[in-house]
């Protein structure tokens, strides 16, 4: 035994009792740091699993409404319709003209007894579609449904408490006493609401669609996609690849960073400064609420395309180039199409972002009453979430379920687009 | 005695990343009939030096090149040379084989592609089967050419490289230690490549595998700290080395 092998220290005992609770102390760490994943996962899944539930649970009976019987005879001369006219290239204008209005009145007094006020102010619209659907209908007499006034509605769907005071209750006893009247006799049902997925917004609750909005958004959004990917795909192409690193760069990065974290309200006063002030260009138009959310997504999509582009593996880059690629070569035909999946990704999150978007649009006057889809681009158009905001706004009971309904809406509307980009990007990284 | 002129051939060079001098003042003849091989240490520069002949190091930030270099006595760094041409002229086979995530095929007709080398399809079909039976390639991917290249072995890999190399036409191939991250097996067949592929194109093969630089090369350079030790037929350089640094390296004393 020489002074060399002579241990410097007694040897480790790795069953001790210190060594055994050391042990025991690390597993408890890790069941606890598991347990505290899980629960916050639980928690979280509790909260979305609420707000789906309260949302779904309110903005159901949204997609429904209640529509009264009424039979009505489509007297040509009394509307003052030529049959003759309606048939012929002019109809389509006469029909028009025609006072539908008098016709639905007379129609109800007649039919509805002490309850004819329940029919909607714009009952009359269903007359009016029906002989536009069909001219032959003029000169016969049809039973139609007709959707009724909104307070009507919500007590078919049993929205009040019919059996509390009147003062506390939100209905009026004659409104209760209608509907009993029609409840009793059949006359009413309650049916899939057409009108909330086809018409645009109005100041009647019954009468307010969805359609308009969500055309409003998709326009807005087409706007956007077409102003913003382009440009941010470039402006990262020439960052990544041709700007090289310089205090002038490094000062663009900054800046671009910078606006990523800028409210979006501020967007909504540049948008305002620059598109209509400075160009003039029309108010609340899915054009310029479309460009000042590009404002607002072109730094995301740059970001993420420079950090999708910068992982695109250097050896692809020396293997066109080696062969001879130009460096356009080398972006379009090798680069970009390995970035695409991740440019992809930002861009649908710099949309969803964009769609989900209220406050710069309200900046730029797209918070005005519309009470037609938009035809175009430049025409008055409101967008879903300013949509929801304004219904929400609204005294009206009748836009609660609205305003739920319309949440409904975007929600698929955002799902619908990110199951677009997975299966996009999917596809694009397989074939690359 | 005819000395053929060289195809390749560099005076003078020097290459600096920034502050630091990579290479030194390096000059040196590459004949067109035979395999140059260039040996040394790891960070000697051999790779920096490879890359100046199809001007690779342009890529670079901070890299800076002086001295000549001349493609068939053309100044490769001149104006009325044209960067991409050049490198369409002189292929390069990187370390680490790296075909483009596109099918067989696509790797191969990628170049002549780009090149307009072929005329229709019927031709580019010709192209590319041509190319991967000089690459060794060919029968063991004639039924998967529609298969992505990424899903070959790495030797199968480095090869459909060399195929992708070949088939823009070159008249010189770079090899940037094209047997590093292959196995013995994969490493046997491309020095059979090489030695089938001599005499066809002029090629320059930087390997720190200095039995296979005595294998695969008819000219080895020996380079260190940036400098060229010692030029000669590999034979000489590998029996009798006239620089003493040389024979250390050879030998195993370092490096």
């Amino acid at each position: 035994m020489t002074a060399r092998n002579a241990p410097l220290r007694a040897p480790t005992d790795w069953t001790s009792p210190a060594m055994a609770a050391r042990v025991a102390a690390r597993y408890r760490g890790e069941r606890l740091f598991r347990l505290a994943g899980l629960g916050a996962l639980c928690l979280a899944g509790l909260f979305l699993a609420f707000l789906l539930f309260t949302i779904v649970r309110t903005g159901w009976s949204g997609f429904q409404h209640s529509e009264v019987r009424v039979t009505v005879a489509f007297d040509a001369p009394a509307l003052g319709i030529d049959p003759v006219v309606a048939r012929g290239p002019a109809g389509v204008e006469a029909i028009r003209r025609a006072d539908f209005n008098a016709l639905m009145q007379r129609s109800a007094a007649a039919q509805l007894g002490p309850a004819a006020d329940v029919v909607s102010e714009g009952a009359w619209l269903a007359l009016r579609a029906a002989v536009l659907a069909d001219r032959g209908v003029l000169g016969q007499t049809r039973t139609l449904w007709v959707p009724v006034r909104s307070s009507i509605d919500l007590i078919a769907k049993g929205k009040f408490d019919l059996d509390a005071p009147e003062v506390s209750r939100g209905v009026s006893n004659e409104d209760i006493a209608d509907y009993r009247y029609l409840a009793a006799r059949g006359l009413i049902r309650t049916d899939f609401n057409e009108i909330f997925v086809s018409a645009a917004n109005s100041t009647d609750p019954e009468l307010a669609g969805i359609w308009g909005a969500a055309l409003g958004s998709l326009l807005t959004l087409l706007v956007t996609i077409a102003a913003a990917f382009p440009v941010g795909v470039l402006a990262a192409v020439w960052l990544e690849e041709f700007a090289g690193r310089s205090r002038w760069t490094d000062f663009v990065e900054v800046s671009i960073s910078n606006l990523a974290a800028v409210p979006s309200i501020i967007f909504g006063l540049l948008g305002l400064a620059v598109f209509l002030n400075v160009f003039n260009m029309p108010r609340s138009a899915p054009l310029v609420g479309g460009l000042t959310l590009a404002l607002m997504t072109l730094p995301v999509i740059v970001i993420t395309a420079r950090a999708a582009i910068r992982s695109v593996p250097g050896s692809v880059r020396d293997a066109a180039l080696g062969i001879g690629a130009s460096p356009i070569q080398v972006i379009f035909h090798h680069v970009l199409p390995l970035a695409l999946p991740g440019i992809m990704t930002g861009t649908i999150i710099g949309m969803a972002r964009a769609l989900g978007e209220t406050a710069p649009l309200l900046l730029i006057g797209m918070r005005a009453f519309v009470a037609d889809a938009p035809h175009g681009l430049t025409s008055s158009a409101t967008v879903l979430p300013v949509q929801i905001f304004l219904w929400s706004d609204d005294a009206q009971r009748g836009f609660v379920e609205k305003t739920s309904a319309a949440i409904i809406v975007l929600l698929v509307i955002l799902l619908l687009m990110s199951s677009v980009a997975l299966y996009l990007r999917n596809r694009f990284e397989k074939r690359a | 005695m005819n000395q053929p002129t060289p195809k390749l051939t560099a005076r003078n060079l020097n290459v600096f990343y920034g502050a630091k001098q990579a290479i030194k003042n390096v000059s040196i003849d590459i004949s067109r009939e035979h395999v140059t091989a260039l040996i040394g240490p790891s960070g000697c520069g051999k790779s920096t030096f490879l890359r100046c002949f199809n001007r690779m190091n342009d890529t670079i930030d901070g890299a800076r090149v002086t001295g000549e270099i001349r493609l068939d006595g053309r100044d490769i760094n001149g104006a009325d040379m044209d960067v991409v041409q050049l490198r369409a002229r002189v292929g390069m086979v990187f370390q680490k084989p790296n075909p483009f995530p596109k099918s067989i095929y696509e790797n191969v007709a990628y170049g002549p592609r780009i090149h307009g080398l072929a005329a229709g399809r019927p031709d580019m079909d010709r192209l590319v089967e041509e190319a991967l039976r000089r690459a060794g390639l060919w029968d063991e991917v004639r039924d998967r050419l529609g298969d992505s290249g990424t899903t070959l072995s790495g030797g199968q890999q480095q090869r459909l490289c060399i195929a992708r190399a070949i088939a823009v036409d070159p008249e010189v191939i770079l090899m940037d230690e094209p047997c590093s991250a292959l196995d013995p097996v994969a490493t046997a067949k491309i020095e059979e490549l090489i030695d089938d592929l001599r005499g066809r194109y002029a090629i320059v093969i930087v390997t720190h595998n200095m039995q296979q630089a005595a294998r695969v090369s008819q000219r080895t350079a020996f380079f260190h700290l940036g400098a060229m030790v010692e030029y000669g037929d590999t034979s000489m350089i590998f029996t009798n080395p006239v620089q003493a640094r040389t024979k250390d390296y050879i030998t195993g004393r370092y490096g």
